[in-house]
């Protein structure tokens, strides 16, 4: 406990703002620096339209409020927020499937007459939040109950969502889940089993996929093969990066983004275009920025005094991973199309909003740790 | 002690899960360099083959001119609408406004677009005018673009247009002097690269690869006045006559040009959407006839060459008729007995037959050939016939006597026009050409003076009073010429009520000018003979060419030529 404590005194000490105001000044930092960044590329991508950039910039300011706000409620509020949260989610989730509204094919948007939201996105943080509150109060490793229950609180939201369809957001969701249930302790030899289990699966998956998301995975396997059809955003995207070079083309100059060959350049491609005008530079400075902000996380992690903000610490910091593993694998060919923005970098409403939340929990979780009762 | 076990559990999972997402970033790193270090050179290749085109800049097609400089065909710039069916089908309800501008059915639009869902190029309308193009670009539909062509256009329509022929769509030749010169007048097309956008529009010029050689101009002999005297002329000759076709060529003697040829039935190279092939045919160069007696002058010209003969040589043509083995040639009248003048004069079949069957075969068919008959005229025309004349060594005592007044044998209007022309020139034979200031491809000698000066002097009886053709004279020059009318070939050999009414003349007679051949195809409204319908054409086409060429008259009499002059003042 000694070690912990000296560290905490040593953080004081050098930075008091930072605990009056709930906030963890490397995360701010690199937050702000990867908005600014995302900014930049984004008028770009736009074609220079600044009102693209000025809705961004408030949902920005909107979001960043939203993780103030969160960093200022303590672990202990989220702690007993968290089955509420949890259980309201997933009635909202009936409620989109029942009487969603639809856009573009999938059924994710909730009308409550005041605001127009996706639920799939609170469950983001509120599936990592449940099931580090269940386990939070169990023996640790947790037995072969425990998991089942884990598991159920894990597969009905994702299920849910996977159904509207949205699979990135269910991907995410699961994954998110998953890493609060490893963290806590899952045996090797049972993630060993499930890992073999669900490659076995992975055909019976196939039958249950959509055509559209086949058709991505086929495309995956071999984009070529329909360079006009399914092929041509991964192709064009891949063209854009490869041809940025070194040092880009230069901003507001690449040919892929600017002369609309590159599709979906603001949003699910946004870093395809960083990629051409600012070359291999530019991925390798919004590389940096993510790693402060997924190793400042884990750092908090590691630092958290009790198992819930330790497992949803590390959680969170970890699905952050898997967002932009993801998504930047899948516009540089890696990976299968799925429909994940790059975050903090994308133009878009919602997901930025749950993203800075998220981030303001881990900020209350690093500022708090004083007041906790160990 | 529990939760320092359940905080190892969680540090060595940690360690794990950060490892695992170390390596995905290491992956990703390493994924970059692969993209933008070492597939660098391609991928930046496929960037630029992505947005940098080279266009095609289509050439300016030269004009063709008449000899004063008329134009005779022209190209307007004008604007083809294409669209990209992979953008514009996803603008379907779009269409029907694009269509009514063009006036297109829009269903046949959409079912277009839709067949060729695939592809990225269909043409939608092709040369319409910069005022319209302007409005379809206002519509700005995604997927609808504009391309600039030219257009053909021929000032002189159905007169000049079996002449200059006309091109395709593509402004390639396809016929006549546009195709004869197409490399000439076609230039060659520019290259320029361009930066285009994923939408397939134009966003900037990089730079000129290659600027488009504009085709050259070129002057054609014709003289678009003539042309059109020669082309009414026809024309009305073909309503009066009611005939299947006809076909008139005037040549310039003096070079060898072709000053005018028009043929009937015509066609709008305008507007070609209800072309028949039969009336595209430049007759005149490519459909072969048997000449009939237009071939007398030249068995004549044979009779004087060979020394045997005299123009006041007397044949007996009694009784009207002669046998040749078991066939017989017949005159339409008895003429009794006439010097060789008169044989041409009187168009006497039995008087040439005796005339050709006194003269070995090797130098008639010596002179036909010398004269251009079954080979062609080397005018550069496409499509040109040779005519046939076969070889004297197969030739009996029939086919002797009725080559000599043209059955047998065949020409077209041109090569008997060539042929009438060494006559004029005093013997000299010289290419024909469409082209003002042409090379002279060929200027020989084939025939004495003397004896073309005879020859045309019995050609200017022919029309003389006692001749077959008065009809062709002109007044104020002296005009020599032959008449002919053919009984046609058909199926089932020459027909008893179907002719070809034929005159080839020249004029003036004293210093010859120009040589002109008619020929009119089964003339069916009563007249057939070529003095009745072939004569009066030729007679009033040359009076005009005469005129506007300035030819000095050469038939005035004595006393108004004195007061002319003694109003000069001195």
């Amino acid at each position: 406990m000694s070690s912990v404590l000296s560290s905490h005194r040593e953080d004081a000490s050098r930075a008091g703002w930072q605990y009056r105001l709930h906030l963890d000044a490397p995360l701010l930092f690199a937050l702000i620096a990867a908005s600014g960044l995302g900014l930049i590329v984004l008028y770009s991508a736009g074609g220079g339209d600044m009102a693209l950039v000025e809705r961004q910039l408030v949902r920005l300011g909107l979001a960043f409020t939203g993780m103030l706000v969160v960093a200022q409620l303590s672990p202990y509020v989220l702690l007993r927020l968290t089955p509420w949260l949890f259980v309201v989610g997933v009635v909202f989730l009936v409620a989109v499937l029942v009487g969603g509204e639809s856009s573009g094919g999938a059924q994710r948007w909730l009308n409550l007459y005041i605001v127009r939201f996706q639920p799939s996105e609170m469950m983001k943080l509120a599936v990592p939040m449940m099931v580090a509150w269940y386990l939070a109060d169990t023996r640790l490793p947790p037995n072969g109950w425990q998991l089942l229950a884990s598991a159920t609180l894990i597969a009905v939201p994702m299920l849910m969502i996977a159904k509207q369809p949205d699979l990135g957001t269910a991907l995410l969701i699961a994954s998110a889940g998953f890493f609060v249930v490893f963290l806590a302790g899952l045996q090797w030899r049972l993630l060993a089993f499930f890992s073999v289990l669900l490659a076995a699966a992975a055909p019976v998956l196939w039958h249950f996929m959509h055509d559209y998301q086949r058709q991505r995975v086929i495309t995956f396997l071999s984009p070529e093969s329909d360079p006009l059809g399914s092929g041509y955003h991964v192709i064009q995207s891949k063209i854009a990066i490869g041809s940025g070079g070194l040092l880009g083309k230069g901003w507001m100059n690449g040919t892929q983004s600017q002369l609309d060959f590159l599709p979906e350049r603001s949003t699910d491609f946004i870093f395809a275009v960083l990629g051409e005008e600012f070359g291999f530079l530019g991925i390798l400075t919004l590389f940096a920025l993510y790693t402060i902000i997924v190793v400042r996380g884990i750092m908090i992690s590691i630092q958290a005094q009790d198992t819930y903000t330790r497992l949803l610490a590390g959680s969170l910091s970890m699905t952050f991973c898997v967002y932009f593993v993801v998504n930047t694998g899948m516009v540089t060919g890696l990976l299968p199309v799925v429909g994940l923005p790059l975050p903090i970098i994308s133009y878009g409403g919602t997901s930025i909003v749950t993203l800075m939340a998220g981030f303001g929990i881990l900020m209350s979780i690093q500022t708090h740790r004083k007041l906790l009762p160990t | 002690m529990n939760r320092s076990r359940e905080k190892k559990h969680c540090d060595a999972r940690r360690a794990f899960l950060f490892l695992c997402m170390g390596l995905a970033a290491v992956t990703l790193v390493w994924r970059a360099v692969c993209l933008q270090v070492l597939d660098k050179d391609f991928l930046q290749s496929q960037a630029d083959a992505r947005h940098l085109r080279v266009v095609s800049l289509p050439a300016h097609r030269g004009k063709i001119l008449d000899r004063n400089g008329e134009p005779l065909a022209i190209s307007t710039p004008v604007e083809s609408v294409w669209a990209n069916p992979q953008v514009l089908g996803g603008e379907m309800q779009r269409i029907p406004e694009l269509s009514k501008l063009l006036s297109l059915d829009a269903a046949r639009v959409q079912q277009l677009v839709a067949s060729r869902a695939d592809r990225e190029f269909v043409y939608l309308d092709r040369h319409i005018s910069p005022e319209l193009a302007a409005q379809v670009k206002a519509l700005k539909i995604p997927g609808v673009h504009l391309q600039r062509e030219y257009r053909r256009y021929y000032p002189g329509g159905e007169v000049t247009a079996h002449v200059t022929g006309f091109t395709n769509i593509d402004d390639i030749g396809q016929e006549g002097i546009e195709l004869a010169y197409e490399e000439w007048l076609g230039g060659e097309p520019g290259a320029k690269r361009v930066v285009k956008d994923g939408n397939h529009n134009i966003i900037e010029d990089v730079e000129s690869i290659r600027r488009p050689r504009p085709g050259k101009d070129l002057v054609l002999s014709i003289d678009r006045r003539i042309q059109y005297l020669a082309y009414r002329a026809l024309k009305s000759a073909m309503k009066e006559h009611q005939a299947r076709a006809a076909t008139a060529v005037l040549l310039d003697v003096k070079s060898g040009e072709v000053i005018a040829m028009v043929n009937q039935p015509s066609f709008n190279s305008n507007n070609r959407q209800q072309l028949r092939s039969s009336s595209m045919r430049n007759r005149a160069v490519t459909d072969v006839f048997e000449p009939g007696s237009t071939m007398k002058p030249f068995i004549a010209a044979s009779a004087l060459q060979s020394g045997r003969y005299r123009a006041d040589t007397l044949v007996a043509t009694s009784p009207g008729w002669m046998r040749v083995g078991v066939n017989t040639v017949r005159d339409v009248h008895d003429y009794g007995e006439l010097d060789v003048t008169g044989v041409i004069r009187k168009s006497s079949n039995v008087g040439i037959s005796k005339i050709a069957l006194a003269l070995p075969a090797e130098e008639i068919w010596e002179t036909l050939s010398e004269l251009g008959f079954g080979a062609q005229t080397f005018s550069g025309f496409p499509g040109e016939a040779s005519g046939l004349l076969s070889y004297h060594g197969g030739w009996n005592a029939i086919e002797t006597a009725t080559l000599s007044f043209g059955y047998g044998v065949s020409v077209t209007s041109l090569q008997l026009a060539q042929a009438y022309a060494v006559l004029a020139t005093g013997g000299v034979k010289r290419s024909v050409t469409f082209l003002r200031d042409g090379d002279v491809t060929e200027e020989r000698r084939v025939m004495p003076a003397a004896v073309t000066r005879q020859v045309v002097d019995m050609l200017e009886e022919a029309v003389g009073p006692d001749g077959t053709a008065p009809q062709a004279r002109v007044p104020g020059y002296r005009v020599a010429g032959k008449t002919g009318t053919v009984k046609k070939s058909t199926a089932g050999g020459y027909s008893s009520n179907q002719y070809l009414a034929v005159f080839a003349g020249l004029a003036p007679a004293s210093d010859p000018r120009f040589v002109m051949v008619v020929m009119v195809d089964d003339p069916s409204n009563g007249k057939y003979y070529g003095g009745q319908v072939a004569a009066p054409v030729f007679s009033s086409v040359m009076a005009g060419a005469l005129r506007l060429m300035a030819v000095p008259p050469d038939d005035v009499p004595l006393l108004q030529t004195r007061v002319v002059a003694g109003e000069e003042p001195a």
